[in-house]
């Protein structure tokens, strides 16, 4: 017979032979030899860890006490795989793009990476999963505690217990090891996964060894079981329809709520091609897994004495059989589906606590930021591994507290139940962009209340944790508060019950808020990106661009996720963006990529938080909001071409009616300027037709006749000297003629129109600026002069003074050549009028001109890029020629003296 | 099933109907988590009493067979689709 040292023993070889197994894989992906590592059967294996010890021990339990029930809790999940192409194609391709690291990062990051949600959810999980570590716990002790019952080796039922509390310390040492040695949750925990494929297959191999053994071993063939199955106390169809749709959707909702399942199926999935093989291989296995659980159960009725504990029969009949080593298989196989379970669950709590509530806490109790953090890479590892030990610790903790009684028996379900309450915040996320945080955070929150009322707090013992008399009663009288009988629901099964009002109020205050409330900017990009994900994989960004530089951005980035890892994504990027050296520009794109790269190792909210704390606020680009609002973005571009469209026809009306406005204005000018033109013209015609009239009639003197030719020669000359004009001004205005530009002295241009304007330099004294002939500029110099000719004229015609005098002064600041005469300047009134066509101060006669002088001038300093002003109000008659500015080698150079 | 590629068949009604063939995979792939759905309540309607547990169980290992076969085979259509789509561009 089996002694207890044989049995532990076994025990640790076989702990021994698992540690070896993961190191040789952790080995060999470290070597990059981690092909088949990475293959599809290791991912469907990995996924037994759905089948724990409460189903390991507790299926054939529960069928000895309920039929075929038990069936439920595994062709959920196969509907769920078999439905894979609705939900899991979706939830894998989200964690890979969104490098998501536990379900709480994922309704975190979906919600706008509210830390909120990340801390409910945790805390969900905390509670719901810690009693279901505690049932592993105990299902270990346990099954240790059938083998001391035989009485032999000399151990006590006391050996049980002191069992968990080792396989506790083993496991959080395993777990540690393995799962925390790098800390990006989306790398692969190659050992664990490794170890859990192995444990996999000998917990299969086991309840397989066990059932062909009932079957054809005691049971006399398959036709010959099914004849004893027909006979057993299980034998009548009663099931509930009600119990049996609940549980089956309960534990479809479960295999993707359950914190561990969530780690396995999307957090450590290598490759989504692998769930197209898992989405049949996975079912296979469950089915195996459930196949022999109705054989072992009735065998079990039938041979063993009454009041056995139907949940050991795996062990107890092959035992009762004198069947040892397949009892110790059977329980190396309880063993393997409590430890992996430990493992995974653990990982998956841990990361979830460190990332959503230790590293923010711990980032808030620092005043400088993530700048000044110090080592974050070590702090989450060690916060990761403290958070290790507190889960199994807790779980530990829940197992002694508890006494390992008969109250654990149902913490499967009330797991199930418990941790299904994200499933709404979840589905919704995924497929509806109108869900918001404000309605996950109360669906959420609701669901977790209700559950804690109605299932979690009643199921921890009769009258421990709620008073039989609020059991029965309700809270203060409140009999609709019923824990189990909300609402007067009483004749409800307990777990439907406290199922179908939880989700309920979950629903309808998710669905109900969402729809009240308003997402932020955050929020409905990464709504859009979940929704969406297939649309746009490679989505817009969430940074605009920051004030962040890129050097102190690498110093967060290798304090979290290592030196070297940094610096080669720094160096990657830069390489992009084709720049030279490992820095590179602080992108939108950049700092996306970063974030996501620093999400995989802290979660999205403490990422996007930290990131945020380096460049300086949220903000969201253009092009981001574009894409969030794919739904409406077709209607927005449509009312947008509206838009402008018709902009753009206000704009032509607009420049229509200008246009319009400028003709009648023009058509009033010309006509104003005909009657004007034919005045000017009429005046020395009037003059030279009598004129010639006397002369055609004789009889004149010789001195008169020549008098009189000589006005008619005035007046024609005056006629032709108004044409010039007339026809100079036309060109200018209808911006013919060439300009001859050229860099120039306005020295030498100045002097040129003295010359022409003042040959004799009689009649006015001038006073010429030295600093004149240090400017050079660009520009026609015989039209430069024209104006000056025009403005030296006008000075030397209408200077008032008794000493008229003329100054010319350089006016750098403005650019500009000042031409100061010392009269009286012109009124006021006038100075507005000078420069329009025919507009002359006294009369003609002593200006001799048309009046066309100042207009021609304004003309050509428009064309030549500079202008002409009249500075009224100076005492004295100032005009400014304002000269266009130039390039510096053409500018102001210092005079030349001497 | 006609083959539409067999010479003197009449041309294809539908142009693209590599795309179309490779959509209806997609909702067959939809739909088989509802019949699997629909075979596993279906023994919900037997008589209670009159039906032997043993016939539900040899029915729902039956079916569940039935559906890790049609799944199987579903997985590998819509691998190669996939597949035949990312070479064909």
């Amino acid at each position: 017979m089996l002694g207890f040292n044989a049995l532990v023993s076994i025990a640790l070889v076989y702990g021994a032979f698992l540690f070896g197994v993961a190191f040789a894989a952790e080995r060999r992906a470290a070597g990059g030899r981690d092909g088949w590592l990475r293959s599809p059967w290791i991912y469907t294996l990995s996924l037994s860890i759905y089948c724990t010890a409460w189903t390991f021990y507790g299926a054939v339990g529960y069928a000895a006490r309920s039929g075929l029930e038990y069936l439920t809790i595994y062709l959920g999940p196969s509907l769920v795989m078999i439905g894979w192409w609705w939900l899991l194609r979706k939830l894998v391709r989200i964690g890979r793009v969104q490098r998501i690291t536990s379900i709480a990062d994922l309704i975190s990051s979906r919600f706008g990476k509210s830390g909120l949600l990340g801390v409910i959810v945790t805390l969900l999980a905390v509670v719901g999963v810690t009693p279901y570590i505690a049932l592993q716990l105990q299902s270990i002790a346990q099954s240790l505690d059938v083998f001391a019952a035989r009485g032999e080796g000399g151990w006590t039922a006391q050996g049980g217990g002191s069992a968990a509390l080792w396989s506790a310390v083993g496991l959080a040492l395993f777990t540690i090891l393995f799962g925390t040695r790098n800390l990006d949750a989306n790398e692969r925990h190659h050992g664990i996964v490794m170890a859990v494929a192995v444990e996999a297959v000998v917990k299969l191999g086991a309840l397989i060894a066990v059932g062909v053994y009932v079957v054809w071993g005691l049971g006399g063939g398959a036709s010959e079981m099914l004849a004893r199955i027909d006979a057993s106390p299980i034998a009548a169809w009663e099931q509930s329809g009600g119990r049996w749709i609940g549980f089956t959707l309960l534990s479809a909702g479960a295999l993707l709520c359950l914190p561990r399942m969530f780690q396995v199926l999307v957090v450590e999935n290598a490759d989504e091609s692998h769930l197209a093989t898992a989405s049949w291989a996975f079912p296979l296995y469950l089915a195996l897994m459930s196949l022999f659980v109705v054989p072992i159960a009735v065998m079990g009725l039938e041979i063993l004495p009454e009041g056995a504990n139907p949940d050991m029969f795996v062990l107890t009949v092959p035992l009762s059989q004198g069947r040892d080593g397949l009892a110790v298989w059977a329980f190396l196989g309880g063993f393997s589906s409590a430890a992996s379970m430990v493992m995974v669950a653990t990982i998956a709590l841990a990361t979830m606590m460190s990332n959503h509530i230790i590293v923010p806490l711990w980032l808030r109790s620092r005043t400088g930021g993530a700048m000044m953090a110090g080592d974050v890479r070590a702090m989450v590892l060690t916060a990761r591994r403290v958070s290790i030990l507190g889960v199994l610790g807790l779980g530990y903790l829940y197992f002694r507290l508890s006494g390992g009684g008969t109250a654990l028996a149902s913490i499967g379900l009330v797991a199930f139940v418990g941790v299904v309450q994200v499933l709404p915040a979840l589905i919704g996320g995924l497929f509806w962009r109108g869900a918001t945080r404000a309605g996950a955070a109360t669906g959420l929150l609701l669901g977790f209340a209700v559950w804690l009322w109605a299932m979690f707090l009643p199921s921890v013992g009769d009258g421990t944790a709620i008073p039989a008399a609020v059991m029965r009663a309700g809270p203060f009288g409140l009999d609709f508060l019923r824990p189990q009988a909300l609402f007067w629901t009483g004749g409800l099964d307990p777990v439907l019950h406290a199922a179908l009002w939880s989700l309920a109020l979950n629903v309808a205050g998710f669905v109900g808020v969402s729809l009240a409330s308003f997402p932020g900017p955050v929020e409905r990009l990464q709504g859009a990106q979940f929704v969406g994900v297939f649309d746009h994989s490679e989505g817009p960004g969430s940074w605009a661009r920051g004030a962040a530089d890129a050097e102190p951005l690498l110093v967060m980035a290798q304090r979290i996720i290592g030196a070297p890892e940094a610096q080669a994504i720094f160096a990657n990027h830069a390489a992009l963006q084709g720049k030279e050296g490992r820095l590179p520009d602080v992108t939108p794109d950049f700092i996306r990529t970063l974030e996501r790269e620093l999400a995989g190792s802290v979660g999205a909210a403490t990422a996007h938080a930290m990131i945020g704390q380096m460049t300086e606020g949220v903000s969201v680009s253009v092009e981001d909001l574009i894409a969030v609002a794919d739904e409406t973005a077709q209607i927005m571009e449509y009312s947008n071409r509206l838009e402008q469209k018709s902009a753009e026809l206000e704009r032509t009306a607009a420049a229509l009616r200008e246009a319009n406005a400028k003709l009648t204005a023009l058509s009033v000018q010309k006509d104003g300027f005909l009657s004007q033109i034919s005045h000017e013209l009429r005046t020395p015609m009037t003059s030279i037709r009598a004129f010639a009239e006397i002369l055609r009639e004789g009889g004149l003197e010789g001195a008169e006749q020549d008098r009189f030719a000589a006005i008619i020669g005035d007046e024609a000359g005056r006629l032709t000297r108004l044409l010039d004009d007339l026809l100079d001004l036309s060109v200018l205005e209808a911006g013919q003629g060439l300009l001859d530009l050229r860099p120039t002295g306005l020295g030498g241009v100045i002097d040129r129109a003295l010359d022409a304007a003042l040959p004799l330099r009689d009649g006015l004294r001038l006073r010429r600026d030295p600093a004149l002939d240090g400017v050079r500029i660009v520009t026609d110099p015989d039209r430069l002069a024209q104006v000056f000719i025009n403005l030296i004229a006008n000075a030397r015609k209408y200077c008032d003074a008794a000493e008229p005098e003329l100054r010319i002064v350089w006016n750098p600041a403005a650019h500009a050549v000042d031409f100061i005469d010392n009269g009286s300047g012109i009124p006021p009134d006038q100075g507005r009028v000078i420069f329009e066509k025919f507009s002359r101060l006294s009369d003609a006669g002593k200006a001799g001109g048309a009046g066309l002088g100042l207009a021609i001038c304004r003309e050509i300093m428009t064309r030549l890029g500079g202008g002409i002003r009249y500075l009224p109000g100076q005492g004295c008659g100032v005009f400014r020629v304002e000269l266009p500015q130039v390039a510096a080698p053409l500018g102001i150079e210092q005079p030349v003296t001497g | 099933m006609a083959d539409p590629s067999r010479p003197g068949t009449r041309p294809p009604v539908f142009l693209a109907r590599a795309s179309y063939r490779r959509r209806r995979l997609h909702d067959t792939a939809r739909l088989a988590p509802l019949a699997a759905a629909f075979l596993w309540t279906l023994p919900l309607l037997w008589p209670h009493g009159e039906t032997r547990v043993s016939a539900v169980l040899v029915y729902l290992f039956g079916t569940w067979g039935l559906s890790v076969l049609v799944s199987a085979a579903l997985a590998r259509a819509l691998r190669r689709s996939e597949r035949d789509l990312d070479t064909s561009g």
